[in-house]
């Protein structure tokens, strides 16, 4: 638990990662009494590494990586190690549908709780039609759902109004890559950690969200040629530590004003010359518009506004501007916080101007949240249409009616899809009665938790709840479904860098439990959901059906998934679309030819203002003739909608911990994972805390406008003048509890563009309000470690972890293994 | 010379705009993006008044001209008070489009006379006020699609 990166295997540039198994078992099984190994992919990150599930006595008792994967190499983190399957016989699973009777939730049969939903949504529509109907999803189902839930919601339903928590976590990845390429899909691959000569990454703590890809990382920077490392992040991480290390810059903007630090790096590499100016006039639209917007960003000015050293700034373009090979990352630093889309884009940006991307080394990801949050877009049970089609194309329109033989106007396309926030204010005033949340806890994580339990609790909406336990959403539920976790339903899913993963069905769910497709696909039965012609609208029945039905969805767009069959993801590696016959085993890297997806015909958008979010029209696009060339945008920096103020001094920010998931949903129920993060807490300065009076585990009160939460404080590596607060915690509800959720004071406001809400900048003051007795709750691992070493005990403890070093396979795609004669 | 009129007309229709697409912001404020998107938008035609500042006053902002009773009458009227509800919601949006729309064609107007008098420092605050004016009716478009559907058929 301690050693969350493993040992490193340094290598030298340009060589393959070496494969290393981690395998960790349930205390008391040994691997001769593992009776079979299920192949699958972690779910318990963003990476999806692949790996197998033991299976002993028809329970899932432990888990190993695969040498063979291209995503690890064998390797697993220890979410992965210790989480993936503890929670599947916690006591507490639920095992029956309940419904909500005289206020209390009770246990039923599955046709007492179906019935109850058919019979609230058929009235609904019958008297006010599919926009009285919300469908608020997960990043965490499968392909196959995803695609199911997308044709009942859209075709069957007619619904506009159907969103993911993708929406919170990488929504703005999705629309950064379509403003700028036209289409979806990671440019990137992460061969390119093999291949570059610097990594930039961009509010991305990647050592404590991804750490086998952190691994991956530190095994090059701890060889003989490093790569050097930049690092934009408020708080001190491992990545800033490393950076600095290998002769890189940590950049420490104040919380809200990534843009500007952005617009900075861009201007210095007009500056200095450092465009290939010959591709970009071949290659984009928009470079002369973007010199004019980020010409006033001089370093000093820039410097002023971020708070950082202009000597830094320039140091990091100079990085950027002068490296052959460049890798970069973006994650929540810069989506969830102020004008995350335009930050995202000024990424692209950055790459486009050099020319650094389509090649080994010059990669882009545009990171996700979770490995199965990618099917959400692809599938568009999220706010978009299935294979990255344009809602305002009519032909991307007729293409699905007609796969779907249904009327185009009934799939709903004369806006863009509805967001999450918006559908929660929809809820609220009661014009959408029907709620149908999936595998998700919106009441911790999404923001001003206080509305949204109001919103959930209150009688204006009917609120269906599908998950593996009675979460805090499910617990405001008018209808509770029971529904089969990971290991225990079969279907596919893909990581960021469009690797697919098959997972198998390992064990048998609990109870009367049923998989989120099974449960879909019985609505869509009950509903009698028909196509033009009268018959089932909903033709399969089982996961591999669903998967075929989808592969025909993505022929001819870019996500194309028509190479790829359930028979050939049981081979040894996870594979990454597009597949087809041009490229029958895969696509390590997109763009290699520099065509990008951006011609009016082809395009999932027409694109946005990036400062307003206002939709460029198809005359306009049109008038552009992209035809294949990427998009340079820019955007002016404003100032973060809330800014500290007397009353509320200190800005507030939230992010993630390395040992817990999502709502802990599943990591509380580790007790490894659980014992390292147990509660929450909430991280001060030295500076800051000084002045305040509080020590290491005080309680402190911290309060925003919206609300308040009580915690221990840690006291440490959190820029001066703002407050970090892990964003898993939520609260049990009990009466006269005091609240404990991070999102208690985050604010209701988005991004313009990609709709997702900013849980990273806001105001809030903090006051003592007792001596805590101990130090804060936090690991010491990693970026929430004490500011003074040693002033709380080293996170350690969980059973053993078993890791050998193996034979490097070959791996298909992967560059380094091309360049290595015999290798294959 | 009449342009003078019509740069008075320009000058206090983005007035007008700015101050109504803040009433409409505040109005609305349960809609944060309608808040601070509408505060965005206003900060535009701030600009363009400040841009505008230096050129009225080398010409003379004059309000009356012979037999012209200009601006008064061709005044835009702005929003002094938003409505309530989804509906309301549009019905102010479509209130502003309005008035952007008016806001637009002035500039218009005022860019062809600009550039009878060789003016490049006005032809240029037309054409700058002109595309960030673009962005503003954009973005009105783009909030009344996505919000007519849930105001005209399901809202309460």
């Amino acid at each position: 638990m301690a050693d969350i990166w493993g040992a490193g295997m340094p290598h030298a540039r340009g060589t393959v990662w070496p494969a290393r198994v981690d395998q960790h078992l349930a205390d008391g099984v040994t691997e001769d009494q593992v009776d079979r190994w299920v192949g699958s992919a972690c779910l318990l990150c963003s990476n999806g590494c692949g790996c197998d599930i033991a299976v002993k006595d028809g329970r899932m008792v432990g888990i190993r990586g695969r040498a063979t994967d291209v995503v690890n190499h064998g390797r697993l983190g220890p979410k992965g190690l210790y989480g993936s399957t503890a929670w599947a016989h916690a006591p507490d699973r639920l095992t029956r549908p309940m419904i909500r009777d005289g206020g209390l939730l009770v246990d039923c049969d599955w046709e007492t709780a179906m019935g109850r939903v058919v019979e609230v949504s058929k009235r609904l529509l019958r008297e006010q039609g599919p926009l009285s109907h919300g469908f608020y999803t997960s990043g965490q189902l499968f392909l196959e759902e995803y695609y199911t839930l997308a044709v009942l919601g859209k075709a069957g339903v007619g619904t506009p109004h159907m969103d993911g928590n993708t929406r919170l976590c990488t929504a703005t990845a999705a629309a950064a890559l379509k403003e700028s390429f036209g289409a979806d899909g990671q440019p990137g691959s992460y061969t390119d950690i093999e291949h570059c000569d610097a990594i930039f990454l961009y509010g991305h703590n990647m050592a404590e969200t991804q750490t086998v890809l952190w691994a991956r990382i530190l095994d090059r920077t701890r060889a003989a040629d490093p790569p050097r490392l930049v690092c934009v992040d408020p708080r001190r991480t491992k990545v800033a530590e490393e950076a600095e290390r290998t002769g890189g810059v940590h950049l420490a903007p104040r919380v809200g004003t990534n843009l500007a630090l952005l617009n900075g790096l861009t201007r210095e590499l007009f500056e200095h010359g450092w465009v290939d100016h010959d591709w970009v006039r071949e290659h984009t639209l928009g470079a002369d518009d973007l010199r004019d917007i980020v010409e006033a960003y001089t370093p000093e000015r820039t410097a002023e506004i971020c708070g950082v050293a202009p000597d830094d700034l320039r140091r990091a373009a100079r990085i950027f501007g002068e490296s052959g090979n460049v890798l970069s990352t973006v994650l929540q630093g810069f989506y969830q916080s102020h004008q995350a889309t335009a930050s995202a884009v000024a990424v692209n940006n950055l790459h486009l101007l050099r020319g650094l991307i389509g090649r080994p080394g010059s990669g882009i990801l545009q990171m996700n949240g979770q490995p199965t949050a990618q099917n959400n877009r692809e599938c568009g049970a999220d706010g978009d249409l299935p294979g990255f089609r344009n809602w305002d194309n009519e032909q991307h329109i007729e293409q699905l009616a007609k796969l779907w033989n249904v009327d185009p106007l009934v799939i709903p396309h004369w806006a863009p899809p509805t967001h999450a926030m918006q559908i929660f204010s929809y809820a609220e005033e009661g014009s959408i009665g029907f709620l149908w949340i999936s595998a998700t806890n919106p009441a911790v994580s999404m923001p001003e938790s206080a509305r949204i339990r109001r919103i959930l609790d209150g009688d204006q909406c009917f609120v269906v709840v599908q998950d593996l336990f009675l979460t805090e959403t499910a617990r405001l539920a008018d209808v509770v479904l029971p529904a089969a976790g990971w290991g225990e339903k079969t279907g596919t899913f893909t990581n960021v860098n469009r690797t697919v993963h098959l997972s198998d069905q390992a064990v048998e769910p609990p109870g009367e439990a049923r998989s989120d497709l099974d449960i879909f696909l019985a609505y869509a039965e009950a509903m009698d959901f028909r196509d033009r012609d009268g018959e089932p609208l909903i033709t399969w029945r089982t996961a591999e059906e669903a998967f075929d039905a989808w592969r025909e969805v993505t022929r001819g767009r870019p996500v194309d998934y028509t190479g790829l069959t359930y028979e050939k993801l049981r081979g040894p590696t996870g594979i990454p679309w597009p597949v087809n016959e041009h490229a029958p085993e895969g696509t390590d890297r997109l763009y290699a030819d520099a065509v990008f997806p951006t011609a009016t015909e082809t395009c999932e958008t027409y694109g946005h203002d990036l400062l307003t979010g206002g939709a460029v029209t198809e005359q306009e696009h049109r008038a552009l003739r992209p035809d294949g060339r990427a998009f340079l945008k820019g955007a002016q920096y404003t100032p973060a909608h809330e800014m500290p103020s007397e009353d509320y001094p200190l800005l507030y920010t939230t992010g993630r911990t390395v040992y817990q998931f999502h709502t802990r949903t599943k990591t509380a129920r580790s007790r490894s994972l659980r014992e390292a993060a147990p509660d929450m807490w909430v991280e001060l300065s030295p500076v800051d805390a000084e002045r305040l009076g509080i020590a290491e585990g005080d309680i402190v009160r911290v309060e925003s406008p919206r609300g308040a939460f009580e915690a221990q404080a840690r006291v440490g590596q959190v820029m001066p003048g703002a407050v970090f607060a892990p964003f898993h915690y939520g609260t049990p509800g009990l009466p006269g509890e005091v609240p404990r959720q991070a999102n208690e004071l985050t604010m209701t406001v988005w991004d313009p563009v990609s709709k997702q809400p900013y849980f990273k900048t806001a105001a809030c003051r903090v006051r003592k309000i007792r001596d805590g007795g101990g130090p804060a709750p936090a690991p010491t691992t990693a970026a929430s470690a004490p500011a003074q070493p040693g002033a709380a005990p080293a996170t350690a403890g969980g059973a053993l972890t078993v890791s050998r070093a193996v034979p490097v396979p070959a791996y298909p795609n992967d560059p380094s293994c091309a360049a290595e004669p015999g290798s294959r | 010379m009449y342009v003078v009129i019509y740069l008075g007309l320009v000058h206090r229709a983005e007035q007008t705009l700015a101050a109504s697409l803040r009433t409409v912001g505040q109005g609305h404020a349960q809609h944060p993006d309608v808040l601070f998107t509408c505060q965005a938008l206003a900060a535009m035609s701030d600009e363009h008044v400040e841009r505008l500042t230096p050129i009225v006053a080398r010409y003379g902002e004059q309000r009356r001209g012979a037999g012209v009773d200009e601006p008064e009458r061709l005044h835009a009227a702005g929003l002094a008070e938003v409505r309530s509800g989804p509906v309301g919601l549009l019905r102010d949006l479509q209130d502003l489009h309005v008035l952007g729309t008016l806001v637009q064609t002035t500039w218009t107007v005022v860019r062809q006379a600009a550039q009878g008098l060789r003016d490049h420092d006005l032809i240029e605050v037309c054409e700058f006020a002109s595309a960030q004016n673009s962005r503003q009716l954009s973005w009105l478009n783009t909030r009344m699609k996505a919000a007519a559907p849930q105001a005209l058929i399901v809202s309460r």
